[in-house]
């Protein structure tokens, strides 16, 4: 119910929200964040292992939520001063175009309709990803393409029912999804056997095997990915400052690996490194990257020493010594054989 | 003193109490109507500065995605209106098949609480006091909780005699395939329904004239399945029936309905009806003893005393608030989504993911609610008022 009257609200909101607003001008959010002293970041309700999800602390952790803590880093100067709003996959454009938040870091794949049409822009990708099977080793499926008939469990509100009718529908496999609001109401659905599959994304197929199975080797994740999947953060428009910022604060993450500058090293790098890219980068030299942007020459240094490289978040949160266990695969540096590639800082 | 005389009501002017009365429902009016038209501008405006495509065009694109169960064919390269459309038939399915359930269960209780019997009365009693206490979403994921967990896995369902089968794939059993005779039969058992009527009516008459009475059900009751199947014979007499049968991971054929459809069902009804129970409970204690009393001096039996006497007072108390738990649970059956149904509100909140129109969106979820709450209560102030008091 609560779910409910939250969605209407946020619906109702969208209207007031517009009638309280002034139209656009450059600058507007980024000032907001400013003035508030805080970022507002809208994370994943009800949390999804490795990328947010929420401690027995209510401390948030995973890879969408550094990337709020670093531009949080950037743009205040302290990567603690981020307010996270947790959303469902239904309410998150919503509340980013009424303003309840000022950034979208929660899984979200990066697609036309979504770009064109939502009054949003992607910031980038942080994680190439592809959506993909799960079922209980005990039915001795090894394709999708065994998956004949089968009762699959969804979430709505995603990409995911959209690919898993395509895939159906060009395999001929008549699969009957059962599509639920939260992704809980879906994954108990399919623990408790109502289904033969569960669907999502891969990496969340690794995150709700390695969370919330009994016994995580009780179900294979099939080798088929049905589709293309760029997950990335998001921001609302009119605000070119503030979307050129969140964009170049993925880029100095990803631009920070290739450097091998990490959390541990960035102090000793940046008083030490004769390397002019990383002197750039830390802003140790005399030229200033953050200036272009609105910032001072340490922008890119504050959010490396708050939550380290692109490569070190990976193997904290969802890398093979993690629960979550994933390869890091496509998700790669692009001169290591991955899709990762940033434009240069300069 | 003597009061001032009446103002003559003809006459009109500028300063009398209905020109005054006129001009601030005018205002009033101007300004809600300027109040919304204010925020319907406003909205697009800014829709519109901030990219965000609006308009109900949508609803003619492909909507790309499968819905689980449907009552009409669809498939996902049909339109998002059709989606809806798919949507608001199986809201309307639950609602239909509850109201007629939850009307059955909740008299059945509420009258049970008068019974002489003390178990019946404890049970009625504990009955409306459990069910009407927690809240209606808990209940619901109760039963799709019971209804997944304890049944079996479809590749392992229960079945009686390859006929009937349960798992928590759902329940599936055998059904005629539809063909022309079907038709026909439908027209024979409503003729059937005309000539019982009919005859009804002669005995009622010959009642009221001699004073005679004979069995009012046995006739009818013949009349319509005997024209049923002079109307199925006489449509080709078609047998073909679709059986389930098991596959590999689920049973296929026949008629099924899903576990979600049978605990957004059950839930409701069993919720619904403690609160029919005591509706019905307050229409009949509101007829006062004294009328029991004088039936039984008629020599009424005691069937004859709820029927003839009681109910068709209590009805006239019964029927407004019994509108209000339709309406209810009509309304109620919105929280389907929370264990997968596909009712309307599911399907508009997929369609609003997909097309991101969402104010659009939940325009439609508003107005197929207002639309079917208006259409239940008119009918049940149409029955009210066959049913009210006839003062003549």
């Amino acid at each position: 119910m609560n779910q409910k009257l939250s969605r209407l609200a946020l619906g109702a909101l969208l209207a007031v929200g517009a009638l309280a607003t002034v139209p656009a001008h450059a600058g507007k959010d980024l000032e907001a964040i400013k003035s508030r002293g805080a970022l507002v970041c809208g994370v994943h309700s009800p949390g999804l292992a490795g990328f947010s999800a929420a401690d027995s602390q209510g401390k948030w952790a995973g890879m969408d939520v550094d990337y709020c803590r670093a531009l949080a880093a950037v743009i205040l100067g302290d990567a603690n001063k981020v307010r996270y709003s947790p959303l469902t996959a239904q309410q998150r454009f919503t509340a980013l175009q009424s303003g309840e938040i000022d950034v979208l870091s929660r899984n979200t794949t990066w697609t036309l309709t979504r770009d064109a049409s939502l009054g949003v822009h992607f910031v980038g990708v942080y994680f190439y990803d592809g959506q993909g099977f799960m079922v209980p080793k005990s039915l001795k499926v090894t394709s999708a393409k065994q998956l004949k008939g089968a009762t699959v469990c969804v979430q709505s509100g995603t990409t995911t029912e959209l690919n898993l009718t395509d895939y159906s529908r060009a395999n001929n496999l008549q699969m009957k999804p059962v599509v639920f609001e939260k992704q809980e109401a879906a994954t108990g659905a399919y623990f408790a056997g109502r289904c033969q599959s569960y669907t999502t994304d891969a990496s969340g197929l690794a995150s709700t095997r390695g969370k919330e199975a009994a016994k995580p080797d009780d179900h294979v994740i099939l080798p088929e990915l049905i589709s293309k999947e760029p997950l990335g953060p998001s921001v609302r428009r009119g605000d070119d400052d503030f979307f050129a910022i969140a964009k170049w604060t993925l880029n100095a993450l990803l631009e920070a690996e290739e450097y091998g500058i990490t959390q541990a090293n960035a102090d000793q790098m940046k008083k030490d490194s004769k390397n002019p890219g990383v002197m750039r980068l830390l802003g140790a030299g005399t030229e200033d990257t953050g200036k272009v942007l609105g910032l001072d020459k340490e922008w890119a240094y504050r959010a490396i020493k708050a939550v380290g490289n692109y490569g070190e978040q990976f193997e904290r949160h969802v890398g093979p010594k993690t629960a979550i266990g994933l390869p890091r695969g496509t998700n790669n540096l692009w001169n290591n054989g991955g899709l990762m590639y940033a434009p240069p800082v300069r | 003193m003597k009061a001032p005389a009446p103002q003559n009501k003809r006459a009109w002017s500028w300063r009398s109490r209905a020109a005054r009365g006129l001009l601030y429902q005018a205002l009033a009016l101007l300004a809600v109507a300027a109040g919304a038209g204010f925020l319907a501008y406003n909205t697009q405006q800014n829709m519109q500065v901030r990219g965000i495509q609006s308009g109900f065009d949508f609803l003619g694109q492909a909507a790309g995605f499968d819905i689980g169960e449907t009552m009409i064919a669809y498939d996902p390269s049909q339109s998002y209106g059709r989606a809806l459309w798919v949507g608001v038939l199986n809201t309307l399915r639950v609602a239909v098949i509850g109201i007629v359930l939850t009307t059955v269960l909740g008299v059945l209780i509420g009258v049970g609480r008068f019974s002489s019997n003390a178990l019946v009365r404890g049970l009625c009693y504990g009955y409306v006091e459990l069910f009407r206490n927690v809240p209606i979403l808990l209940q619901l994921l109760m039963w799709y909780l019971f209804f997944v967990e304890v049944l079996p896995p479809p590749q392992a369902a229960w079945n009686l005699a390859d006929l009937f089968f349960l798992s928590k794939g759902g329940f599936s059993l055998p059904a005629p395939v539809w063909g022309v005779g079907h038709a026909w039969m439908g027209a024979g058992a409503l003729a059937g329904i005309g000539i019982g009527w009919w005859w009804r009516r002669r005995v009622q008459a010959q009642f009221e004239a001699t004073g005679q009475d004979r069995n009012r059900w046995a006739v009818p009751s013949l009349a319509v399945v005997g024209m049923a199947l002079v109307g199925w014979a006489a449509g080709g007499a078609p047998t073909k029936w679709s059986v389930p049968e098991q596959l590999a991971f689920m049973v296929d054929g026949g008629i099924s309905a899903t576990p979600e459809f049978m605990a957004v069902l059950v839930g409701l009804v069993i919720y619904t009806a403690s609160f029919v129970a005591e509706v019905v409970r307050g229409g009949i204690q509101s007829v006062s003893h004294g009328q029991t009393e004088a039936a039984g001096a008629l020599g009424l039996s005691r069937r004859q005393q709820m029927r003839l006497v009681v109910l068709p007072q209590a009805l006239r108390v019964i029927i407004p608030p019994l509108t209000n738990q339709y309406l209810n649970l009509t309304k109620n059956s919105s929280l389907a989504v929370a264990i997968g149904y596909p009712d309307v509100v599911s399907i508009a909140n997929t369609t609003l993911n997909q097309s991101g129109r969402a104010v659009e969106c939940i325009a439609i979820i508003m107005l197929v609610y207002l639309c079917t709450s208006l259409g239940t209560s008119a009918l049940m102030n149409w029955y009210n008022k066959r049913v009210a008091i006839m003062e003549r």
